[in-house]
């Protein structure tokens, strides 16, 4: 059977890990080999690097980071952040990463997706989708954060993308992330339930049962986090286990 | 120095094949190629692929590739993987195209019908992530790796081989489908191995160190 993979989630900065990352007996905090070869070492399905580099001179130094990471890590590589244009797209590819995710730019250019994916398959492309509660049952899509928003149906928009191509879905709770009260799970569900692509829950995970109940009740297909696998609270071979308990396939 | 190249016929990046094999192939030249001379002149031979299938057959035959691909296939240790596994057979749902058919069967996707899971949860297409890979026969290539090893799929399509004494590894989503196809010197592969951690590593070792 399939497994539903844990991806931890590392914020990057101008080449350097930032968010304070807490490993026990680690040299370097902020280098991202380091650390992305420590999660494959715990069991991590995937790992997914948001490129968050302010300055535009800085910003190829992600590329480099995919590189050195790709040379070293032999698992999943996702790479999101400032990605505009299929030539971003392509860039962080042919550095190493497996797949893309586009967030503002595919709501700014949906024909970005389909480009996208046309030229290097729709497995490679990932849409993120920044999402805040409405109404009861309703979502909105928001980006820059969750400062702007764009009008968009959460659910319409996932329908929308899946059907440019997109291969997955990276569905982050706006009012969720950041509170460790868990994932947004009536969001996760209805986005999860729309659409025939698989779905990555994010946002809000406080403890290794928020984790368990993104994907049996939220129906994710895979679940990401970043603060509490950071800080050395759990491990993801931990957070496995907690989910094989509650009968959740998982690769261990 | 012996090489194993890699096929290289401009669709997707191979940089994290070469560094894969690298890590495990200690005293080889691993070298991406588009130079048929280079692919004849390998020890072995890789033929991974990446997208859709119907540009991956235009591609190489743009770049003139398909006559040392049939070469290597009949005469090389040699390694699909992904649409290079694919690519091997006669035909693929997807876009209607014809393969290299140097393995007789087809190339279908994933029928919407039976993707369901036994608890009635829809199954996603991409079949992405970490499944079973159940032996089917004894073979080098899984030398120290115990049956049921998880590996990383990301695929819609999957060979339906007519001959199913070439199957090697089958893996169940939905359907149970073929994940592995084996022949003389032909070891073919829907997951990839240069994403799968340590089970991956190690059958690319046992590839790099088999002697069909």
């Amino acid at each position: 059977m399939l497994a539903k993979r844990i991806i931890p989630c590392l914020d990057v900065s101008a080449g350097r890990v930032v968010k304070g990352v807490n490993f026990v007996e680690l040299r370097d905090a902020g280098d991202p080999v380091e650390i992305a070869r420590r999660y494959d070492a715990q069991g991590a399905d995937e790992i997914t690097f948001l490129d968050i580099t302010a300055s535009s001179d800085a910003r190829n130094i992600i590329l480099h980071v995919v590189e050195q990471v790709a040379e070293q890590v032999f698992i999943p590589l996702t790479v999101g952040g400032g990605v505009r244009t299929v030539d971003d797209v392509r860039r962080l590819l042919n550095a190493g990463a497996d797949k893309v995710s586009i967030n503002t730019a595919a709501v700014n250019n949906p024909q970005v997706v389909e480009d996208a994916a046309g030229k290097v398959g729709s497995q490679c492309i990932v849409v993120a989708i920044d999402a805040k509660q409405v109404a009861p049952g309703k979502w909105e899509v928001f980006t820059h954060g969750g400062r702007n928003r764009t009008g968009l149906d959460a659910i319409e928009w996932a329908q929308k993308v899946a059907s440019l191509g997109a291969g997955e879905i990276l569905l982050t709770s706006m009012d969720r992330d950041g509170t460790k009260n868990g994932f947004d799970l009536g969001l996760t569900r209805a986005v999860s339930d729309a659409v025939s692509i698989p779905v990555i829950a994010s946002g809000g995970v406080g403890n290794l049962d928020h984790l368990a109940d993104g994907v049996s009740l939220g129906r994710a297909d895979a679940v990401l986090a970043a603060s509490i696998f950071h800080f050395g609270d759990h491990t993801v071979r931990e957070a496995k286990e907690v989910m094989r308990a509650r009968g959740i396939e998982v690769r261990l | 120095m012996s090489t194993i190249a890699i096929i290289d016929y401009g669709m997707g990046n191979l940089r994290s094949v070469a560094k894969a094999i690298e890590h495990v192939a200690q005293g080889y030249e691993v070298i991406i190629t588009a130079d048929p001379a280079q692919v004849l002149a390998a020890e072995r031979v890789v033929f991974p692929g990446q997208g859709a299938m119907p540009d991956c057959m235009r591609e190489l035959d743009a770049r003139g590739l398909r006559p040392a691909v049939l070469e290597a296939a009949r005469s090389k240790p040699f390694l699909g993987i992904c649409i290079g596994q694919q690519m091997l057979f006669e035909h693929s749902e997807e876009g209607d195209v014809p393969g290299l058919g140097v393995f007789k069967g087809q190339v279908r996707r994933f029928p919407a019908d039976k993707m369901v899971a036994a608890d009635g949860a829809r199954l996603k297409v991409p079949h992405m992530g970490w499944n079973e890979v159940w032996q089917k026969q004894a073979h080098p290539l899984w030398a120290n790796i115990p049956d049921g090893s998880r590996f990383y799929y990301v695929h819609s399509y999957y060979v339906d081989p007519a001959d199913p004494a070439i199957v090697a590894a089958s893996t169940d989503y939905g359907i149970p489908f073929t994940g592995a196809v084996a022949q003389a010197n032909i070891f073919a592969i829907q997951f990839h191995p240069e994403k799968s951690a340590q089970a991956g590593l190690q059958l690319l070792a046992n590839f790099v160190a088999w002697k069909p």
